[in-house]
């Protein structure tokens, strides 16, 4: 995980996602999954060119069971876009960075 | 065009024949088919068999090798018909090339029944093993009768309580050794002659609405995964208007060949394909293509120089 990127946990979800000063973007991953693993640079990429106005975090759902059981994820990856500590937007699968882009525009 | 069996045999031939080979590999879909896939088995000359994405992965390092330059990105537009043909990625890059080879695959076929899309990623899946992990202790119904439905069905009763097969026919496409694992898994159940009609919920999957075709009988399946395996749809969106496609959208060749009906441009891999289907065979339709470009490029060359030589004579 680079500095570009937060690591949210089970204990502190709930705490970053209600405090946070701007929109987040939560990117549910794991280790043996494929797309993550295609998604993971753009999100970095992403993270870096937006840290004025955005919050790029990750949850890792094998180390995180309690929240993504919680939030009834199903298909990773999921980023989950939170605004005031409500979830705005849901996006399911990996994407290209000209797509994930298009979908952020209007919220930062 | 493309990063699959196809592409990187493709990249790795015309790259040691020294022709400077560009290929957008996509940015999401990077590595093509296989990357979703665990153990390929039948790939010769990895007589352990070898992980998907690890077999790519050496593919990458090949390709790479001999001087291949790799761009991770999508293609947004193509123009293949004149002499020089004009790409454009999602950056908005441009790429200028006398050739090109067409190796963008397939994608995942939909089932286009209601709640599908609704609940996809919520219940409705085209990964299994993405999201098996989700399903543990689970009823799920796997839908499909091939050899990724097979697959798919076998690595989730890793985490499955119990696995639904639903086919429509009453025997399976899948190869003998894939279908003898389904069978003799107790975790698997067929459901033969079942059409699915409507995947049931409303957050996530509650349900699959079945209908057996013999009977006539409908049913709600209590499952809460759907995992699509029903098969795949040539990526060609792109190309369509320019290279002639056929009625399911293949990308049609000259027979024996990979030459499409423009000069200068080749198709190869799962685009083409819609009978065999293996990284073995996109490989070799991939170099098929590869040595298809190098000897019309010889030609062309050949002949330009013929041409230029009368000029000066003149």
């Amino acid at each position: 995980m680079s500095e570009s990127t937060q690591k949210l946990t089970d204990a502190n979800f709930d705490s970053t996602i209600e405090t946070a000063d701007k929109p987040v973007l939560v990117d549910f991953w794991a280790e043996w999954c494929g797309p993550c693993r295609m998604v993971a640079p753009i999100l970095e990429e992403i993270a870096k060119e937006n840290k004025e106005k955005l919050i790029v975090a990750k949850v890792n759902v094998d180390e995180n069971p309690g929240v993504s059981g919680r939030l009834g994820i199903r298909s990773i990856p999921t980023m989950n876009i939170y605004k005031g500590g409500q979830l705005v937007k849901s996006i399911v699968g990996a994407k290209s960075k000209h797509d994930l882009l298009a979908d952020l525009t209007g919220i930062i | 065009m493309g990063s699959g069996p196809a592409g990187f045999a493709a990249a790795i031939y015309t790259a040691r024949a020294q022709l400077s080979p560009v290929m957008l590999e996509g940015s999401v879909t990077a590595g093509g088919a296989l990357m979703n896939t665990t153990e390929v088995e039948n790939y010769p000359g990895f007589a352990q068999g070898i992980q998907g994405p690890e077999l790519m992965s050496q593919m990458r390092n090949q390709a790479e090798r001999f001087g291949t330059t790799i761009v991770t990105d999508d293609a947004v537009s193509l123009d293949l018909e004149g002499d020089v043909k004009i790409i454009k990625d999602s950056s908005g890059n441009e790429y200028r090339s006398r050739t090109v080879i067409l190796a963008m695959g397939s994608g995942y076929r939909e089932l286009g029944i209601p709640g599908e899309k609704k609940l996809s990623g919520h219940g409705v899946s085209w990964c299994a093993t993405c999201d098996g992990f989700f399903f543990r202790g689970a009823t799920i119904a796997v839908i499909g009768g091939g050899d990724s439905a097979m697959e798919e069905a076998t690595f989730l009763t890793r985490f499955a309580e119990k696995v639904y097969v639903i086919h429509r026919r009453d025997s399976l496409r899948a190869s003998k050794v894939m279908q003898e694992r389904a069978f003799t898994d107790p975790k698997i159940e067929f459901l033969w002659n079942t059409e699915t009609l409507e995947v049931v919920g409303d957050e996530k999957v509650t349900g699959l609405k079945i209908k057996n075709s013999k009977t006539g009988v409908e049913e709600i399946l209590p499952v809460t995964g759907v995992f699509v395996a029903i098969g795949h749809d040539p990526r060609s969106e792109l190309i369509r208007g320019q290279i002639d496609l056929d009625a399911n959208g293949y990308a049609v060749v000259k027979p024996g060949s990979t030459y499409t009906n423009l000069p200068g441009v080749f198709a190869c891999g799962d685009l083409v394909d819609h009978v065999y289907r293996q990284a073995i065979t996109a490989a070799g339709t991939g170099t098929m293509a590869a040595l298809d470009c190098e000897r019309w490029l010889a030609h062309q060359d050949q002949t330009n120089h013929g041409h230029r030589k009368e000029e000066v004579n003149v």
